[in-house]
């Protein structure tokens, strides 16, 4: 009865108690949403390559090169020359070598050469291949292979033409040379999706008649002419390795890095990933920090509300004292409300999150290509929601505490 | 004959708020006995609400002696207290004596949620027999508190003092927001009510008129001194 009654009085000041309980609701989801981002973000970074022991570039920095040649953000600062790819890949330590070349563009995609031994080789989310979902793979010089994304954002299907842009965000086409899709790659929730994959010969057959990035002026090799040509690579990207023996991964990197003809670097994901992290992660947890922060204020806005409707209720108070409730009894009372009040913003958060998942799941993958999965609450979400009923008991202790020194003070005197 | 004890007695009470403008009061003996009405009258500010205060042993006197039914306040714990007002007294107020939240069944079962001996005397559909003895219309027990006429809170009012039979009835100018014709009924039932369950009753009031139907009207300056004390 007493938690009918305590039920009662918070539906009789449902406005101002509404408007609290939706205030903790609104803070639970923003703090759970962020922490889904974040661990999402980790998982879906963390899942894009796996199975590839070294990642080789020009010399830059470790972050630098795991961002531009796996998760194709930002640009090389240089190429490899295809000499040293060609040396590298004659190494005995060496099992596998994908080598990738970017720097082109279809509308806002990334097109990256590479050889068929990406498909290969290339592993996600603890060792799935990539999968050709319609068409085939790369076969003629102008077959272009599409990931899910780009399918799906402009419409292609295989046979389609497509056109390769020179550079990134330019205006200049390579529409001389039209490439058809040939096969278009089953989702994998990777940078993949989002990516235009040719053959490494058809990068260098756009680029037949360019010069330094700028195209010479007039000419114009005919198609079946440049068929005819050596396509050999001057300089790749980047290349994927993989080793015979996990033994060898820090010799190799140390040969790689101390390669004496070129400046080159050698990095091993896990350990780019790493660093990736250690810079992400004062944004992480200025990020978690501050939406901790705004569930803090809400708290704090329950607390002023039972603070302020404490002189209103001191009637309701002496009642229950004439009753013959103790003051630990309306104690009691002010806390169950301030739990009942946290608890019912914890599930509505919750609610809140969730809903807010099923809407948002579709358009973070599409914009950011962050699959953000909706599971049960995890151990650690519990346990978040556990807490913040918790913080909102102890907090309403002061304005509790205070209602019963009325109560006591007041005794059955109050005339309002 | 066998002697009765008082239902209520004070012996040379004091009792000082705490604070520093504080007001405070001394009763050096009064008495009620079993089964009698007195009319307590007083101006407002003359201490009426300390002393009922008291008596409900919601503030505790600095000395003297006060025993409600034999028992002494004093020698209880503030818990025991507690319990035992709400074993022993039905409180009315003035007004605004229910919680407009709670339905009207809430409202008077309320006291017997910290009184099990007075919950194990109150018959089942008690509060039914006592809604229509008060002339509450039938199936108001569902309706929340805060909806009916102020008379008709009253009513219920009386209804929880009275559930369960406690020995005192303790009430603080219960009549002070009714019109003239509903003070009338509202007094007869009142009456009605404690005669059946054989209850005293303590009323304070600054109405001289109520005075005719008590068995005894007390001028509260007669019996008790009151001292205020400037800051």
């Amino acid at each position: 009865m007493i938690l009918r009654l305590a039920l009662g009085s918070l539906l009789a000041r449902a406005l101002t108690v509404s408007m609290t309980i939706l205030a903790i609701a609104l803070s639970v989801a923003l703090f759970l949403g962020v922490e889904n981002v974040r661990v999402g973000a980790r998982a879906s970074f963390a899942d894009t390559i796996s199975g590839t022991d070294l990642i080789v570039g020009a010399r830059s920095g470790s972050v630098q090169l795991l961002l531009y040649s796996v998760f194709r953000i930002g640009n090389a600062t240089n190429n490899v020359t295809w000499e040293s790819y060609q040396d590298i890949a004659a190494r005995p330590e060496v099992d596998w070598i994908v080598p990738i070349s970017l720097g082109d563009s279809h509308r806002q995609f990334r097109v990256m050469g590479t050889t068929q031994a990406f498909f290969d080789h290339y592993k996600y989310r603890g060792g799935r291949s990539l999968a050709i979902e319609e068409g085939q793979g790369l076969d003629d010089l102008y077959d272009a292979v599409i990931g899910a994304e780009v399918a799906a954002a402009l419409d292609y299907e295989v046979g389609d033409p497509i056109v390769v842009s020179h550079g990134l965000a330019s205006f200049t086409d390579h529409d001389d040379q039209p490439f058809r899709v040939a096969g278009i790659v089953a989702r994998t929730g990777t940078p993949v999706d989002r990516t235009v994959i040719v053959s490494l010969e058809a990068i260098e057959a756009i680029h037949v008649d360019w010069q330094s990035g700028a195209q010479i002026p007039g000419q114009t090799t005919p198609v079946e002419r440049i068929r005819q040509m050596d396509l050999t690579p001057t300089a790749v990207t980047a290349a994927l390795v993989g080793v015979d023996s996990r033994l060898q991964i820090f010799g190799l990197q140390r040969a790689i890095n101390t390669y004496p003809e070129e400046p080159l670097l050698a990095i091993l994901p896990g350990v780019a990933l790493q660093e990736l992290w250690q810079i992400v992660g004062v944004a992480e947890t200025a990020l978690v920090g501050v939406s901790a922060m705004v569930v803090v204020t809400a708290l704090l806005g329950m607390m002023a509300m039972i603070f302020s409707s404490l002189n209103e209720r001191r009637r309701e108070m002496a009642i229950w004292r004439a009753m013959g409730a103790r003051p630990a009894t309306i104690l009691g009372l002010l806390l169950l409300e301030a739990t009942l009040m946290a608890a019912i913003g914890a599930i509505l958060g919750l609610a809140l999150l969730y809903a807010g998942l099923l809407v948002a799941q579709p358009l973070v993958d599409s914009a950011f290509g962050l699959w953000l999965p909706i599971d049960a609450p995890s151990l650690r979400e519990l346990t978040v929601l556990a807490g913040v009923i918790a913080v909102a008991a102890v907090a309403s202790l002061l304005p509790a505490l205070r209602a019963y020194r009325l109560s006591l003070a007041d005794g059955m005197m109050v005339r309002i | 004959m066998t002697i009765v004890d008082p239902v209520l007695t004070l012996e040379d009470v004091r009792f000082r708020w705490p604070g520093r403008a504080s007001f405070g009061l001394s009763v050096p003996g009064f008495r009620v006995e079993q089964g009698e009405s007195v009319l307590l009258l007083g101006e407002s500010g003359s201490g009426k609400s300390t002393l009922l205060s008291l008596i409900c042993g919601i503030v505790t006197a600095d000395g003297g002696r006060i025993t409600v039914g034999g028992t002494d306040l004093s020698a209880l714990r503030a818990g025991a207290r507690d319990r035992f007002r709400a074993e022993r007294i039905g409180v009315i107020f003035q007004q605004f004596n229910l919680l407009p939240y709670a339905s009207v069944s809430d409202n008077i079962l309320l006291p017997l949620q910290f009184a099990p001996e007075r919950r194990s005397r109150a018959a089942a559909g008690e509060v039914a027999t006592l809604c229509s003895a008060l002339g509450l219309p039938d199936g108001i027990a569902g309706t929340s508190a805060g909806r009916l006429s102020v008379g008709q809170q009253q009513r219920v009012a009386v209804a929880r003092a009275l559930i369960g039979q406690p020995s005192l009835i303790v009430a603080d100018e219960p009549t002070s927001a009714l019109d003239a014709a509903t003070q009338t009924t509202f007094l007869g039932l009142l009456f009605d009510r404690i005669a059946a369950a054989g209850s005293s009753l303590l009323m304070v009031s600054h109405d001289e008129r109520l005075g005719a139907r008590f068995d005894r009207v007390v001028h509260l300056s007669n019996i008790a001194r009151t001292e205020r004390m400037a800051a």
